[in-house]
This record gives C-alpha cells, structure tokens and sequence, in this order.
C-alpha cells in the first residue's frame, strides 16, 4: 500500500471540512494510505506572509522538517493556499542555502529538502496512475467547467505540473468519472480570494462573473479544488442569489468529491449535505 | 639564433586596465630568444604597425609575438604589416591577452602573471616557426544562392549583373518568398506584387541564374572558392519541361480544401496546385501527401486531363551535383507560433490571427480579394485589435529580442483597415514604438493622425471568445494606469520573427555558427556584417536577424559584392596550414585515411626513376586539407605534423608553462 503524508491545515478541520472527507475517501478507494504528519502547525496562510517575512517562511520549515523526519517523502496538501505556502518554502530554500540555515537556527530542526509536496490536482493524477478509474461504478453525464484560480494555476516554480495561463490539469480527472469538460474563460480568474470578508462588495462581482460564465456555457456545476474558491463560489453565492444578481443556484464540488460521486460514495459521506448550494441531486437518489 | 620581438598592446584600456602591460614587456624582454620588446597603446593602428615593421627591419628579427587580442580579431592585420616589412607572414605569432585574461579576470597583479606566461608560451612558439608559403587553389566562378526570397532574389540578381553565374535554390513551388505575400509595403504603402514579381521574371530569365525550385542543400563538401553541393530534387510530379501552366490540372482535381499556406491557411488549394497565380515558375506541384493518386493509388484526374501529358506519378526525388566557389544564404523567417500563449487563447481562437494572415485578408490577390473578412464567419470586423510584441521581448515563453519589423506592420495594417472600412475602429497595444528608418515615425504619425488609429500603451493579458463570437481584450493602459477591456471583432497578434525551420540543420551543413534563438551569426557584429565563420559562405537577409525589406536588400546586395570580390581573382590564396606526411617514416597504415573528415589524405606511390613503385605512403591534398590535424592525432609512427602547430611547437608551450 503506498503511504503519503498529509497535511491538512487549518481549512479542512473547519470551512473545508468536505475536501477532508472526499481526499480521505477517493484515498481509500485508490488503496493510498494517508498518514498525517504528527504535530503539524499552521501553514501561515495569507496572514503570516504579510507581517513577517522570516515567519512566513519558518512555519511552513517547521512542517516540511516534521514530515521529513517522520519519513515521509512526499506530502499532500489538499488545501491550494496550504500547498502554496508549502511548496513556495520549499523554492525558496532551493534558491538560497542561507535561508535554510537561518531557518534550521529558528525552528530547532534539520530539512534537508527531500519533501515533497502535491497539490490535489497532482495527488488526484497520481490515484488515477494508481487504477482509480478502475474503481468507478456511478455514471454521472454530468457537464462539468473545471475552475483553478490562481493558487492551482499560478507560481511557475510552485505550480510545475500546469499551465499557468491555460491550465488544464483536471481536465483528464473529470472525464475519466465521465463527465464532459466544457471549454470556458473563466478557469483561471480571480474569485476574490482572502478578501471575502474585507472587500465583500468586490468578491461578490467577481465571483458573479465566474458563475455568470459557467451558466453561459451550459455548465450543470463549477469542480474546484481550492477552498477559498469553493468558499466565494459557494458561500457568496447565497448572497447574489439573494439580491437575484444569478437566476438560479449552481452547485460547487470539489473535485475530490466528484470523483467520490463516480466511485460510487454516497454524497453525505463525502460532504456534499455541508454546502451552502445543494448539490446532492446531481447524482440520481441523492438529495 | 632566433631574434624574437614582443609588442604588448593596451587595447586602449582593455588590457592595460588590468595588465601592466609596461611590466609584461619587461619580463618579456629576458626571455630566452628575445631580443625586443615594448608596449604600446594601440598595437593595430598606424603607428603601432609602423612600430613592429620598423623593428624587424632595424632589429634583424626572425620572429614576432604580438600580445594583444585574440588572433581571430586582427592575426591577419598584423602578418600583413610583417609581410610589409619582408618578413614571413607565418613567423608572426599572437598572445591574446584581451578575451583570455583582461577581459576575464579581475585581480591585476594575477593577471599580470598570466600575460607573462601567455607571452612566454608564444615567443616559445614563435622560436620554432617555419616559414610557409600561402597555397593558391583556382576558383570555381559560380554562386549558389540558398533560398528565393526577395533577399535570395536580389543577391542572384547582383552576382549575375556582375557577370558570373549563379544556381538559385528555392525548398517551396516558387520564387518570391514573404514578400509576395505582403499587400503593401511600408512606409510608401507600395504594392508588394507590383515591386517584387519583376525581380522574380528576372531571376528566371536572366541567362546566367539557373533557378532549382522545390529543391533543398542535402550536403557540402569542399572549402571557399572550390564546394561541391549536392541537391535534393523534390519530386514535383509535375514535368516542367512539358507544362505550360495552363491550369487544367489545378482547376480539375477533386481535392479543394487543402489549407493554403501562402494565404496563412485562409485560402483553399487543391493536391495539384500552383501556390499562387504569380507563381515563379508559374508550374504546379503534387503535394504528395494528400493527392489520393499518390497515396491511395486512385483518381488519376490530371493525367487524364493535362493535355501535354506532364504529369508523372512515378516521378522521385532526385540528387544533383553543383560545383560553386561561394555560397549565399539567405533561407528568411518565419512568424513565431502564439499557441505558446494561453492567454491568447492557445491558437484555438479563430479570429486571433498573426500579421500574414492579415496580409492575405488585405492583399488584393488574397483569398477575400481584399475585402477584411473575420475567418470565423466572414463579418467583416468593425473593431480590430492588434497586438505588438507577441512573443518578442518576452524571455519566459517567447523571445528575449525585438523583432524590429513588428512597430511598422502593424502601423500598416491598422491603415489598411481604416482605409477599406472607414467606420470601423483600430486600437493598437504596444510596448514602445520603435520606428527607427528613414520616413518611418512619420509613417507611424499618419497612421494615428489622419488614420485615427488608436494607441494604448501596454501589455495585454488575455483574450477571451465570447458566446457570440466577440473577442474580449482585457489588458493594462500603463499612461492612463488603468485596466482596459475592448471588445473586438478580431485580433491581429505581430508574432516575434524566428528563422525557417530546419535552419539549423542548413548552418551545421555549410559550418556556419547560430545564436541560441537559430539566427546566423555573421563573422564580426560590426565589422564583417555579411561574412561568416565559413570562408566563402556569405548571408543576406532575414535569417541573420530580423529585417525589413529594405535592410534585406542592401544586405543582399553586399554579399553579392563580396561573391563578386571574390571571383575578381582565377585563384584564391589560401593559410598553408595543412598537414604533411614524413614519407620516410610513414608505414602506410591508413589511420589517418579513415580519419580524415576532408578525403585530403590520399595514398601515394614513391616511384624510382623507371617509374616502378617503390612504396605506397600517405600523401595530402593541399587544396583539400583544412588544417584540422585529425591525422596528426591518429598517426602511431608521429609520421603526420601540422604546418604552423607542429608537434614540437605544441610540447614547447607547455614546456614553456611548466
């Protein structure tokens, strides 16, 4: 059985709680035993980077030097903002040497740089590598826009295994649980990221023009892989649904969870009951 | 007893800036041999040249050391200011110290020291020197042009005015090249057509071009004045000799959606086509990959229709022989593919089109007879956007360079546009404006005053296809500092210039030297702009760097001045440094045969004076030998030396550093 590391974050024990239980799912399906790395400690999210350069780095040290003693070489980051601060360190430590000795003074432990660390999209590639799709039963014929903003698509040295400006590395996943991948614009525009509380006004516009597009297109739901995206895309779309600035709700999976759905996972177990935007009836008997 | 003078040249501060070059001199004069030494601030001027002739003169010198910059610069400048002074050319030898140690080092005392050691090392070269006598082989008085652009086109044309002959290569159907592409030119907006098919009748007439279309460089041998090309024929098909290009055959096939390449795959053409009605020679090809005759064995239209019976099927591809004394090579550009562009949506857009597209839709002769037809559904366009620098000065996913010619097309189109759709808009993104030519910034100024194209300043960063059909162009106004979005009906992107396909391939043939990004490299960037490293072998054109017409044509022309200088003599002389065989040593083991890439080393009989054979040694071909010393590296009995690097002298300069 292969063993990864697992990183999960802050995110998926509180607002992403169902990319916790959808990675852990298709996981087993695939037979890859996730082990958490003991002791792990926040990631620095989008707070630490704007106070504190040697923090911002130091925390995400801390975790890549655990996972490395715990002898794990390649750790999964489910959460995109996680994965960036994550690999982002782990560049920074590759371009400068110097860095990785203040580091090891601060945190007291040795990284010697062998971690490392997969974003969903390439944990995903490499279940499927593994026989996933040989596990799929559920027909879902389900017309699906796959949606990266900007931390699964952007960073040339952190985001190696797409395209920044034409990402496509769903893609391959969402047809293998057969459904189709409609072409679009919006797959790599911003959702409003970090300022859903700050700047509400602004994620509610840019949010609006994503779903205006999926809908467009005749997309029956938005897969994403971020929960902050998940979060603006879902969530705040109460809100536009509210002020009627969208004519209906359209679901938001993540794509753990879709894939869970072909496995034949019952949409409760994977999480889907904890949307804001229902999305158990895509799958027939599920809501 | 050798008398050696040394002469340490400053470089005005490229050297003396981290040599002590007064020093250097110093210890050069006690070493053993040297009998003169001296430094100067310019050795390569008048009066440093006059300094080392009136040396050897005053100085009865056997041998000079020149220390200043590398002998690829200016060894000849120096061994013909020796030869003034009546001295042997070859017995002049040159340290370099400029790109071996100023240049690169930084410590001057360090420095210092290795200029004395490099010093050092030729004056015990120079102690060993023999003289040599130059070597005249005859020229063969012909060019081969490679590549029937209007760069290709003009070299031809001034080489055979000249009155020598010149064999003009062309890979596609016909003559004519990018340039019979074009609409109008600018900055006088002339008809491209009407400027460039004359030339093209005239490259064909002219009793001394011999024109080889659809035809290829497959290989070279030989060296300046004396190469033996070989040709690859491509099968056409179609018998020239026969057809009179009347058309019968390209009007009659069955296959009519082949994308056009001359019209950027706008236009149609059949299996059998000619690429454009002008066409130089105005005879159709088979384009065997699709004509179902020729891969499927069925049809058979055009032989049943052509009445001269000038279709063969049967026909192949064939290998002929040129001999030329000097090679022209001019094979042009080709616009940068933006599919490397996500943002620009990957290639898969259909209205975003590159700058020949545009030509085609503005080109009276193009597949819209000139009306400005979106490829998508024919609407015309009532707001184009055109994008500068799409690829160029982009070091991440396209190239580092400017491509120099994008600033005034685009300026081009957006008037042609507005001349043939008055109500429509031209909105031009641009980094800078680069309109460096003689009428060049006013052109630009006319397309934005009485043209009313629209400038914005800055980048795009993505183009967008709506559900309808309409483009959507966000980018940045960094005058304004604002984000601009326009929505368009098409979009023209001027691709970066990058060299032909297979480029590369054609330099290693001809041992010419590329750049990273696959341009030719000319032999000196200022000095030498149409030579190469290859003696004999000149360029012209768009595959040195990107250029416009008329930088093309001057180019062009000064090659063929060149060709031309080249000719003016029956013989060429030519650096003695070949290799020589010891025929008393030699034990005719053949190593040196088998190793030599030139075919110069040759067997030979020695013969009595009856004529019998006493023994068969190696001989070598002067005319042949390049000097590379291949053999003198194989041969087990030390039979082979290499004139002016023989193996004595090479053990002596180390011997020298140790």
């Amino acid at each position: 059985m292969k063993t990864l590391g697992y990183y999960p974050g802050c995110s998926l024990s509180g607002g992403g709680i169902e990319l916790d239980l959808s990675v852990r799912a298709i996981a087993k399906v695939a037979g890859v035993e996730l082990r958490e790395i003991e002791d792990w400690n926040c990631c620095g999210a989008s707070a630490a980077h704007s106070l504190d350069h040697s923090l911002a780095v130091a925390l995400p040290f801390r975790v890549l030097a655990l996972a490395e003693s715990q002898g794990l070489s390649e750790v999964l980051a489910p959460c995109a903002a996680c994965f960036s601060r994550l690999k982002g360190t782990q560049v920074r430590l590759t371009r400068s040497p110097e860095l990785g000795q203040r580091m090891q003074e601060l945190v007291e432990r040795p990284y010697n740089g062998t971690v490392r660390i997969l974003n969903i999209n390439e944990f995903v590639a490499s279940l499927l590598a593994e026989g996933l799709a040989g596990k799929f039963t559920r027909k879902l014929g389900l017309k699906v826009v796959a949606y990266y903003g900007c931390l699964l698509s952007r960073g040339e040295d952190i985001v190696t295994s797409d395209d920044a400006e034409d990402p496509q590395g769903m893609a391959a996943a969402i047809r293998v649980a057969g459904c189709e991948v409609l072409p679009w614009n919006s797959s790599n525009e911003c959702c409003g990221g970090g300022f859903s509380m700050s700047k509400t006004g602004s994620v509610l516009d840019l949010s609006q023009a994503i779903l205006d597009e999926a809908r467009a297109v005749g997309a029956d739901l938005v897969v994403t892989g971020c929960p902050m995206c998940h979060s603006n895309l879902d969530m705040r779309q109460l809100e536009l649904l509210k002020r009627r600035r969208v004519p209906g709700a359209l679901p938001i999976l993540y794509l753990s969870e879709l894939l869970g759905l072909a496995a034949g996972l019952e949409p409760g177990a994977l999480g889907l009951g904890r949307h804001f935007i229902e999305s158990r009836q895509l799958v027939r008997g599920g809501a | 007893m050798a008398r050696i003078g040394v002469f340490i040249c400053h470089c005005g501060e490229n050297i003396g800036r981290t040599v002590d070059c007064p020093a250097v001199s110093a210890a050069a004069v006690r070493m053993p041999g040297v009998v003169h030494s001296v430094d100067y601030k310019y050795m390569c001027s008048d009066p440093g040249q006059q300094m080392i002739k009136k040396a050897i003169v005053e100085m009865k010198l056997t041998g000079v050391v020149v220390a200043a910059c590398s002998p690829r610069m200016h060894e000849r400048t120096f061994r013909a200011a020796a030869a003034e002074a009546g001295l042997n050319p070859f017995l002049l030898e040159m340290a370099n110290l400029r790109e071996h140690c100023s240049w690169v080092h930084a410590d001057k005392a360090a420095a210092t020291q290795k200029a004395i050691d490099l010093v050092r090392v030729m004056v015990a070269k120079a102690r060993r020197d023999r003289a040599l006598r130059p070597i005249r082989v005859p020229v063969e008085p012909t060019a081969l042009v490679v590549g029937g652009g209007i760069a290709g086109i003009q070299a031809a044309l001034d080489i055979a005015a000249g009155g020598k002959k010149v064999v003009l290569v062309e890979r596609g159907p016909s003559i004519g090249g990018h340039m019979a592409r074009l609409s109008e030119t600018f900055p006088t907006l002339d008809c491209s057509q009407c400027i460039l098919t004359p030339r093209m009748v005239e490259a064909a007439s002219h009793p001394n071009i011999t024109l080889m279309t659809y035809s290829e460089v497959e290989s070279v041998e030989g060296f300046v004045g004396n190469f033996t090309v070989t040709v690859r024929h491509k099968a056409r098909y179609v018998d020239p000799a026969k057809c009179t290009g009347c058309g019968d055959c390209f009007n009659k096939c069955p296959l009519k959606n082949i994308p056009n390449e001359f019209d950027a795959g706008l236009g149609m053409r059949r299996a059998i086509y000619v690429p454009f009605p002008q066409a130089v020679p105005n005879k159709p090809v088979i384009d065997a990959a699709h004509c179902t005759m020729l891969q499927k064995g069925k049809c058979g239209l055009c032989a049943k229709i052509c009445p001269r019976g000038a279709i063969d099927y049967k026909d192949q591809d064939s290998l002929v022989k040129v001999k030329v004394g000097a090679v022209v090579l001019a094979t042009g550009f080709q616009l940068w593919d933006h599919a490397a562009y996500g943002e620009y949506g990957g290639g898969r857009l259909a209205d975003v089109i590159d700058g020949f597209a545009f030509e085609r839709l503005a080109s009276a002769s193009g597949p819209t007879g000139g009306l400005i037809k979106r490829p998508s559904d024919g609407k015309e366009p009532k707001t184009i956007v055109f994008l500068q620098c799409c690829g160029s000065r982009d070091d991440k996913a396209g190239k580092k360079y400017c491509s120099k010619i994008c600033c005034m097309y685009t300026a081009k189109h957006a008037m042609l546009y507005r001349h043939k759709v008055h109500d429509g808009r031209a909105v031009v993104f641009y980094m800078d404006v680069r309109a460096a030519g003689k009428g060049y910034e006013e052109f630009v100024r006319r397309a934005l005053s009485d043209d009313g194209a629209e400038y914005v300043r800055g980048r795009v960063s993505r183009i967008t296809r709506k559900q309808d059909g309409t483009l959507v162009v966000r980018g940045a106004d960094t005058l304004a500092g604002r984000p601009v979005t326009i929505e368009a009906d098409l979009v023209v992107l001027a691709d970066a210039v990058v060299p032909r396909p297979g480029s590369e391939k054609l330099a290693q043939i001809f041992g010419v030297g590329y750049d990273q990004d696959g341009f030719y490299s000319e032999a000196h960037p200022k000095l030498r702009p149409v030579e190469t490293a290859a003696a004999g072998v000149f360029l012209a054109g768009a595959c040195q760097a990107p250029k416009d017409i008329p930088e093309s044509v001057a180019q062009a022309s000064a090659s063929a001045a060149k060709v031309l200088g080249l000719f003016a003599n029956p013989e060429l002389e030519r650096e003695p440094i070949i290799a020589r065989v010891n025929r008393a040593t030699c034990a005719h083991c053949r190593a040196c045969i088998s190793a030599c890439p030139y075919g110069a080393a040759k067997d030979f009989d020695v013969l009595d004076r009856a004529g019998k054979v006493l023994r068969t040694v190696v001989d070598v071909n002067e005319g042949l030998c390049q000097g590379c010393g291949t053999c003198a590296a194989v041969c087990r009995s030390h039979s082979v030396d290499l004139d002016g690097f023989t193996g004595e002298q090479i053990h002596a300069e180390l011997n020298a550093l140790l």
